[in-house]
């Protein structure tokens, strides 16, 4: 029965791979092919990873692809929309209150004690890391399977599996900048006046401010992901007189504005995300992400199920989780210049020069190709911010929700309409 | 939404109102009020009891929609206006928090962000209007008066609707290499030797705002002004040459009186269009330009539903206010 093609192909797969172990595989579920409706964003939902699924598996992924904060909206008020949701760990500050997601039990989850000490402890081979804002270490962990509160010490119950988290900087354009760019204060630096731009997610584009405000040495924040009113308003402030000024040429919301005012020139120094300056790149367009002082603003995703799943998907569920774990859907997200959550699965999946690009900062021994088989960087290149332990382990940050979440949202309006 | 108001008048008594009409505008000064509502009042009390049962009914329809699409969410979402939320939830209490939250510091020397919000959303309005208003009579009157054959006529009235075979945002966005700092307009400014800098307010700012408006919106001018110039008599055009009238008396004094149920139609679709906008602002000023429906959108991002309600009844209040304003200048039930 199991003999299908699919198997065959996998075991063909698994061969090329020379000295990868396969890591026990649950049955394929070809027989009666399991759909799940898995609601997330684009980042991590990729034709390739559901056609392998689909592949080793059999269970069929139907990507809903949306905008970070419609995930969590979602996740609120249509929580029967979903089979497997992929999500920011600070929004669980928001969903899990609402009740509508189940733990998930680690009892379950294979590799749940390789997961990488980034969530589990908040470390990065033993150094503790950045924890301002929701780090995930502080959600990662359930009380019980329905709780709707975070558990300090680890419990059996786990909120999300990690599926990918990456630490964010400024991205600048060295051709037009001529200048080192060490400090996130250089955002507001009167040399990129009119050239400059910050995300319009209120969430985010307020911490980014934060890193610049500390930077500039004006004022030092408790935690910048979860700041007093009298922080909002003077972070708002710094912001507002930066407008005012014409410091900013736009602000930008979703990936391909960013991708679009950078290559263009519209702006040579902006918050950014690591694939977009991927994709400036590959237009042939020089563009740095570039690491500063401060350290990073952090953020993960990960996989959580609703708690109306039950039975067959539910099951089907875990097995993905445990497929996604298991090294190939890591490689993949590796080769994209995320990270994976479990580290040492993906490095079976790699080839040695890539691991060695993507996670040891070493020089591209060979020209390095992303998962589409597209150029991404020549041999001989580095990496920006060099290796996982120096990247992740200079987070100084993480994305967050705060308590005064509402009176941010008004003040960052007020910056907008300033 | 005014239709709603409307499902009273029986169907045949309109066309009549429109003949009337069209000898109304030789006066150079329009009619005097009182006479439609005499009018109305005539044949509110001729009609048997039947033919007014037969009205409603068939009045029932729309007013069925307009009540299941229109007045129920609206209701609705006054009364969410009146909730309060937190991160997660919306809880059912009432209070007017959401609506002082909107206001709060109004009352101060400076401008509260709402305040400042509406007043720049009412400037894109006015300019918006400034200029798709002689453009689109301009556009009208010449395919209404100067294109003889009806066929030619239609196929450039087809002409202009064209861009709607695309998204608005395509059409926007197809603006920004012209007008970006390197873009197609900077460049050849560069080429020519006209400038030594680029001149960077072309993207990212109120002109390009004003600019995507102007192209979205003029043809819902178009639309409604041809179509009143459309249904002008021809006869009455002669007759004013024929009474010594000049070009300019003629458009001013016949035309134009005859041609205000089309602006105004006109009027109230680029004033909605732009009041609740919060894409070509987005796109066109860079995200840097507040726009009343950008908040409601942020908010609703967050789950503040109740504090977007809130924005929301204000919006509609306003646009209602504006609306009103206009018939108050024309008397749209009349002129139709």
């Amino acid at each position: 029965m199991d003999l299908s093609p699919s198997r065959r192909t996998l075991l063909k797969g698994a061969a090329a791979l020379a000295a990868t172990p396969v890591t026990g595989f649950p049955a394929v579920h070809a027989a009666e092919p399991v759909t799940l409706r898995y609601l997330g964003t684009a980042v991590s939902q990729s034709s390739d990873i559901a056609k392998k699924v689909k592949e080793d598996l059999g269970i069929i992924l139907e990507y809903i692809p949306v905008v970070t904060d419609e995930v969590t909206k979602r996740a609120v008020t249509q929580p029967n929309s979903f089979d497997l949701i992929d999500t920011e760990y600070f929004s669980l500050k928001k969903i899990l209150p609402s009740g509508n997601l189940s733990g998930l039990d680690a009892k379950r989850i294979k590799l749940a004690d390789k997961i990488t000490g980034v969530f589990t402890k908040g470390e990065v081979n033993g150094k503790k890391i950045g924890d301002q804002g929701t780090a995930p270490r502080k959600v990662f962990y359930l009380e019980g399977q329905n709780a709707k509160t975070f558990a300090s010490a680890p419990t059996e119950w786990l909120t999300l599996i990690p599926t990918t988290y990456n630490a964010d900087t400024l991205g600048i354009r060295p051709d037009l900048i001529k200048r080192p760019v060490e400090s996130w204060k250089d955002l507001l630096s009167p040399d990129f006046k009119g050239k400059a731009s910050i995300l319009n997610i209120p969430s985010i584009g307020i911490m980014d401010a934060a890193m610049v405000v500390e930077a500039s040495g004006d004022y030092t924040y408790g935690d910048k992901g979860n700041m007093t009113r009298a922080e909002i308003d003077r972070t708002i402030k710094v912001l507002i007189e930066a407008k005012r000024a014409g410091q900013f040429r736009a602000f930008w919301q979703d990936f391909n504005e960013s991708v679009n005012l950078m290559a263009s020139g519209e702006t040579v120094i902006q918050s950014m995300w690591s694939p977009a300056v991927t994709k400036v790149r590959a237009q042939g367009v020089p563009c740095v992400y570039q690491p500063l002082k401060e350290g990073y603003r952090a953020w993960a995703q990960g996989f959580g199920v609703p708690k109306t799943l039950s039975g067959k998907k539910l099951d089907a569920a875990y097995d993905f989780i445990n497929w996604f774990l298991s090294g190939w859907a890591g490689a993949y997200l590796n080769r994209q210049g995320y990270y994976s959550a479990v580290l040492e699965t993906a490095k079976e999946h790699m080839q040695p020069y890539e691991w060695a690009f993507w996670m040891e900062g070493k020089p591209a021994e060979k020209d390095i190709l992303g998962p589409d088989g597209t150029l991404i960087e020549k041999a001989g290149a580095t990496r920006d911010g060099g290796s996982f332990e120096q990247r992740m382990g200079s987070v100084a940050c993480w994305n967050a929700v705060m308590d005064e979440n509402t009176y941010m949202v008004r003040k960052w309006n007020e910056f907008i309409a300033a | 939404m005014s239709g709603l108001t409307f499902p009273l008048p029986p169907v045949g008594r309109g066309r009549g109102g429109g003949g009337a009409d069209g000898t109304a505008p030789l006066d150079p000064d329009p009619p005097p009020p009182p006479a439609p509502p005499h009018k109305e009042e005539e044949s509110r009390v001729a009609p048997f009891r039947p033919r007014r049962s037969l009205a409603y009914l068939q009045a029932a329809p729309l007013a069925l929609v307009f009540l299941i699409f229109l007045v129920i969410p609206l209701v609705l979402t006054g009364i969410v206006s009146l909730w309060e939320y937190n991160e997660y939830a919306i809880i059912p209490a009432l209070t007017l928090q959401n609506y002082a939250d909107l206001f709060d510091g109004c009352l101060s020397a400076d401008l509260c962000t709402t305040l400042r919000t509406y007043l720049s959303t009412v400037k894109f309005v006015v300019l918006t209007l400034a200029i798709t208003l002689p453009l689109g009579f301009a556009i009208a009157y010449f395919l209404a008066f100067h294109i003889r054959s009806g066929t030619v006529r239609m196929g450039l009235f087809l002409l202009c609707t064209i861009p709607f075979w695309t998204s608005n945002v395509i059409r926007m966005i197809s603006w920004i290499p012209l007008l970006g700092r390197n873009g197609l307009i900077n460049d050849t400014l560069r080429a020519l030797g006209l400038i030594r800098q680029p001149i960077e307010g072309l993207l990212y700012s109120d002109f390009a705002v004003v600019l995507a408006f102007v192209h979205l919106d003029t043809v819902f001018m178009i639309v409604p002004i041809f179509n009143s110039l459309a249904r002008i008599d021809r006869r009455l055009i002669e007759a004013a040459r024929d009474a010594g009238a000049s070009g300019a008396q003629i458009l001013w004094n016949v035309i134009l009186p005859l041609t205000k149920p089309g602006i105004a139609i006109g009027t109230i679709f680029v004033t909605t269009l732009v009041m609740g906008d919060f894409v070509t602002v987005g796109v066109m000023g860079g995200q840097q330009i507040a726009s009343v429906g950008k908040v409601i959108q942020v908010q609703m991002a967050y789950l503040q539903f109740p504090a977007a309600a809130a924005n929301a009844m204000v919006l509609l209040a306003a646009v209602l206010l504006m609306i009103l304003g206009l018939t108050r200048m024309i008397d749209l039930r009349r002129e139709l």
